[in-house]
């Protein structure tokens, strides 16, 4: 018997909370009754969320516990706006006073929110900042990326800058979204209407391939939740050594595939004999696929 | 030979002497500022922060950790935002940005002083990865420093561009300038005039034991939400 999935990819931001935390754990900060909604919106003529669009608290997985935020994709886009942003980054900043097992960031973002741009990409360098104080204490900062939305933009670059990503099938990561690209270069240089090319391009297969995500899952919340609870203090060395690892990584992939047109190309040369058939085939076989080739390079 | 570059000028008129050197749009070397040397990362032409250029800036950082612990490094900011590309993407260029800001944060925590000084233009996730990866970001007064120009905001946000101009007027964190992000407090303030004077007075100034970028922006009337907002998260409220 096949048991039944629960997508995350169609869930709202408080129902992946609450299928990834142990049962009445959670506890919310600056919650919904706080009533604190952006500032700058409403003089745009644009709608509030009472929680900006952005649920922070704290909870327990499998007894552990954790700091978490959900950003709720339905509520523009998901994209940083100076609440949002201050609620993500003072949360992640908690971490240092209670040092928790491990922060967990539910990604699904567009990136800054163009209505309050500078307060937006301000709180992105905070965030960020946050990231890099919490993981030098020793605490694991985990990304998980499967929303409509994607991982886009700053949002991106903060989820880098995590020690985990764990992405579904259908999640994306990557700093432009497809649209941006065409609007600007033309559509010689991206057709955003490729959705197959966009897979190719930004999809989390493409990144656990070339090892950009770490864990990639079924569109299924107990999958997201066994794959966060496997990662719980799994904090990461951010010293000169890991630096240099990470460095020569970089250079070798871009030397490697400086003449790569297409994902496709890049994962015939990391020895996927059926390139054409990586988009699919199923969370399961793809990683047996990538352990067999992580296997044969080791 | 080629005209200097805007930055090999700055270059030319902040520091006693500079020895630096030029790769396509990146500029590095180190200047002498009263006996003292400096360790010099820039970028010039409003390049575009593509995976090359982030990985070579981040060659550089590390080289200067491990060469000369301790050294002050002054980021020299002039870009575009990061390379619209279908290769950069293809090959996560928001990881090789993400990877040039932990180095910069290595350095900071290792006992660099990192100053940026944005020149002409920083944008976006090019800000970003320099000018806010550092420990306080200057400006120059024509310098600017923007998210996205105006007109492609109005097609994005489909706000009508005459209804976002006059809102401009008002409000510091919707359009571009170096003032806005100030008030914000994403700029530490402007450099004219002495900029050896300015350099020195930076290098000075012990780092703020965490990040006061909120609280400047507080002060200076630009964001009024976020100290508050984030504060009471930080406590558990």
């Amino acid at each position: 018997m096949i048991p039944p999935r629960h997508s995350y990819l169609e869930a709202s931001a408080r129902a992946r909370l609450a299928g990834i935390l142990d049962a009445g754990t959670f506890r919310e900060f600056c919650g919904p009754r706080a009533r604190q909604t952006s500032p700058h919106l409403p003089a745009l003529g644009m709608p509030v969320a009472f929680d900006d669009g952005i649920v922070v608290g704290e909870g327990r997985i499998d007894g552990r516990p954790v700091l978490i935020a959900a950003q709720e994709g339905g509520f523009m886009g998901g994209a940083i706006g100076e609440v949002h942003g201050a609620k993500l980054a003072g949360l992640i900043e908690r971490a240092l006073d209670i040092r928790p097992d491990a922060v967990v960031l539910l990604l699904d973002s567009g990136g800054v929110r163009l209505h309050e741009a500078n307060a937006g990409l301000i709180a992105m360098g905070e965030i960020q900042r946050a990231v890099f104080d919490a993981r030098a204490a020793g605490i694991a900062l985990v990304a998980v990326i499967g929303g409509r939305n994607g991982c886009y933009g700053g949002t991106s670059i903060v989820a880098r800058s995590c020690d985990v990503i764990i992405a579904s099938e259908e999640g994306r990561l990557s700093i432009s979204g497809p649209e941006v690209i065409e609007a600007v270069e033309g559509i010689e240089e991206f057709d955003a209407r490729d959705r197959a090319l966009v897979w190719r391009t930004m999809g989390a297969k493409h990144r656990r391939l070339i090892g950009e995500i770490d864990i990639l899952v079924r569109d299924d919340i107990d999958a997201f939740r066994d794959a966060i609870a496997g990662h719980i203090g799994d904090s990461r060395p951010m010293d000169l050594d890991a630096l240099e690892a990470e460095h020569a990584r970089l250079v070798d992939r871009l030397s490697r595939f400086r003449d790569a047109a297409d994902g496709r190309d890049v994962w015939a040369r990391l020895g996927v004999n059926d390139p054409d058939r990586v988009s699919d085939i199923e969370a399961d076989e793809f990683n047996a696929l990538v352990d067999a080739l992580e296997g044969a390079r080791r | 030979m080629t005209e200097p570059s805007s930055t090999e000028r700055l270059i030319a008129a902040m520091f006693d002497a500079a020895e630096i050197e030029r790769t396509g749009d990146l500029v590095t070397g180190e200047g002498r500022l009263d006996g003292r040397s400096i360790s010099i990362i820039g970028t010039t032409d409003r390049t575009y922060i593509g995976a090359d250029v982030a990985v070579a800036m981040a060659r550089c950082v590390l080289d200067i950790v491990r060469d000369k612990p301790g050294q002050p490094i002054l980021i020299i900011v002039d870009n575009s935002g990061h390379r619209l590309g279908r290769w950069d993407e293809l090959m996560g260029n928001n990881g090789c940005i993400a990877h040039l800001t932990k180095c910069l944060y290595a350095a900071r925590r290792r006992g660099h002083r990192v100053i940026g000084l944005v020149n002409e233009l920083a944008v976006s996730a090019g800000f970003m990865a320099l000018g806010m990866a550092t420990d306080a970001c200057y400006a120059l007064p024509g310098a600017e420093v923007r998210v996205m120009a105006l007109g492609a905001m109005a097609r994005v946000t489909k706000v009508p561009l005459d209804r976002l101009t006059e809102l401009c007027a008002t409000s510091p964190v919707l359009g571009p300038g170096v003032e806005n992000f100030m008030r914000v407090g994403a700029i530490a303030g402007v450099w004219s005039g002495d900029l050896a004077g300015h350099l020195r007075v930076a290098l000075a100034e012990r780092p703020e034991p965490g990040d006061d970028r909120r609280r400047l922006g507080h002060e200076r009337g630009g964001r009024t939400a976020a100290l508050d907002v984030a504060t009471r998260v930080r406590a558990g409220a």
